[in-house]
């Protein structure tokens, strides 16, 4: 750490201060009393979607990633079909299609609209968590096919030496391995799934962008709500790479 | 061919789609050749911010170098949705504050001309990277024989670093090329007539939403596969003096 704080730093150090006391003091915040809870309520299904969408995408993404990675022809094909139709898109375009195109359809069929369901079907964050779900997994589909392949033979062929079944091998040996090997990329790709979360906003889902967006409607003050949300933005990026950062170092690394 | 096109279901599709104005055609077309343009304007101008920034972060002061880590952290925290309303807000109400307060009228910055700023910007910072990187990974002696021979600086970036780099730095900007063409959907949201707000619009006035946003996906798709193509030549181009890469010399 020595020679971090030198003299330039100090200065830049102290013009940022100095760009955060102005902007707190000659911008607009009166606003933010009023909207505060909406606000919270905003965060808040920013990170459960991110949660969410995340931690479903990586469970489709493993068998995504093993079909590819080792499995016969016929699961692999459209497994790779997959990944490229997800990665090949734009991922608002998915989820118009998904919210406009499904959303349309379902209203069609009388037992759709008799069902239990359709109260949930009716609301836009089922499409939301779909197609971010969907998005992450082909997106992570090709990076656990790196990290599966990734993983030494000899690791697998000493399990397996050993007679273990086939499942214990992947649950024992080869996702931990596969998994501790895309742990950095992980990190980022979640990074890129926050940052492709207020895409939400578009198809009516409440999340902190959509707050922003009704404050600048409602007030006209239209840079004040922006640079909050870039803050906000930024704040959950660096839990998220601390907590990335956290899980690495738990996972324990040979140095060599 | 007619007939197994009403068999299939799929002739009203194809009206729908057909160029000439009942169709749509026409309109996802033009949105495509303006997705085009604004993806290949800003990869342009990012590879531009990106080169430099790059070489400002390898031999830049060390004020430089800490202005550069702030750009680069910045955008690549926040989502480029906002990035993209704080540019096209803020460049174009100082830009107009500018001219009124030098004498001049107010201007429109064209949607074009603002997409491919915004997204520039954004595509700098991750270029940035890959390039930094790229040159990071040329052997440190050819760009120092260079300058014992006394090559000027850009002379040598010109000759020995860039082309030494070029197959360091492809296959990242093959995935930056991706990104920016897929950043253009996001475009739509400011209100500009590119390929996703053309076949929302298309899909909203004719009902048919599966038929345009299958089309779209499509068209998109063609474009990542027929990208993919060209840059797997580029690098075969790029590395093609290299042992053992598929037609070198050993």
């Amino acid at each position: 750490m020595t020679g971090w704080l030198q003299p330039h730093r100090v200065v830049m150090i102290a013009l940022a201060l100095a760009l955060v006391l102005w902007s707190a003091f000659s911008l607009r915040w009166d606003w933010l009393a009023e909207y505060a809870p909406l606000m919270a309520e905003g965060i808040w299904n920013t990170i459960w979607i991110l949660v969410v969408t995340s931690v479903l995408g990586m469970l489709l993404a493993i068998p995504l990633g093993l079909a590819q990675a080792a499995g016969p022809w016929y699961l692999a094909a459209p497994a790779r079909a997959f990944c490229t139709v997800i990665r090949g898109t734009p991922l608002l375009l998915q989820l118009w299609l998904l919210y406009y195109g499904l959303g349309s359809l379902f209203p069609q069929f009388p037992w759709i609209r008799q069902s239990d369901l359709w109260p949930i079907l009716r609301q836009a964050w089922p499409y939301a968590v779909l197609a971010l779900t969907l998005s992450f997994a082909g997106y992570e589909g090709e990076v656990m096919r790196g990290a599966f392949k990734g993983v030494p033979r000899g690791q697998l062929e000493a399990a397996k030496a050993m007679g273990m079944p086939r499942l214990t091998i992947l649950r024992r040996i080869w996702l931990p391995q596969a998994v501790q090997r895309a742990l950095p990329t992980l990190g980022g790709e979640t990074v890129l799934q926050l940052k492709a979360t207020p895409l939400v906003a578009t198809i009516t889902v409440m999340d902190i962008y959509a707050v922003s967006s009704r404050v600048r409607q409602d007030t006209f003050i239209v840079y004040e709500p922006l640079l909050l949300l870039a803050v906000v933005y930024m704040c959950i990026t660096g839990l998220i790479v601390l907590a990335f950062r956290w899980l690495e170092r738990r996972v324990p690394q040979r140095v060599a | 061919m007619n007939g197994l096109i009403t068999a299939s279901g799929l002739g009203p599709a194809l009206d729908l789609l057909a160029l000439s104005p009942p169709g749509w055609g026409g309109n996802l077309l033009r949105g495509l050749v303006n997705s085009i343009q604004i993806a290949l304007g800003a990869f342009g101008l990012g590879l531009l911010i990106g080169l430099l920034s790059a070489y400002g972060k390898l031999y830049g002061g060390p004020v430089i170098r800490d202005l550069l880590a702030v750009y680069t952290t910045i955008v690549r925290a926040v989502p480029e949705l906002i990035l993209i309303l704080i540019l096209y807000y803020a460049v174009t109400d100082a830009l107009n504050q500018l001219l009124v307060a030098s004498g001049f009228a107010r201007i429109q910055i064209s949607g074009v001309m603002a997409g491919i700023a915004v997204l520039g910007v954004v595509q700098g910072a991750y270029a940035t990277e890959v390039l930094r990187g790229a040159i990071l990974a040329v052997p440190a002696g050819q760009i120092e024989a260079a300058r014992a021979f006394g090559m000027p600086p850009v002379m040598l970036a010109r000759r020995i670093t860039l082309p030494a780099m070029l197959a360091f730095a492809l296959p990242g900007l093959a995935n930056l090329w991706l990104i920016a063409t897929k950043d253009t959907a996001l475009l739509a949201v400011v209100g500009f007539g590119e390929l996703t707000l053309e076949t929302r619009q298309a899909a909203g006035a004719t009902k048919a939403y599966f038929t345009f946003f299958v089309a779209a996906g499509l068209l998109y798709l063609l474009i990542s596969l027929v990208s993919g193509r060209v840059f797997a030549w580029l690098e075969r181009r790029a590395r093609r003096g290299e042992p053992g890469a598929g037609g070198g010399g050993r």
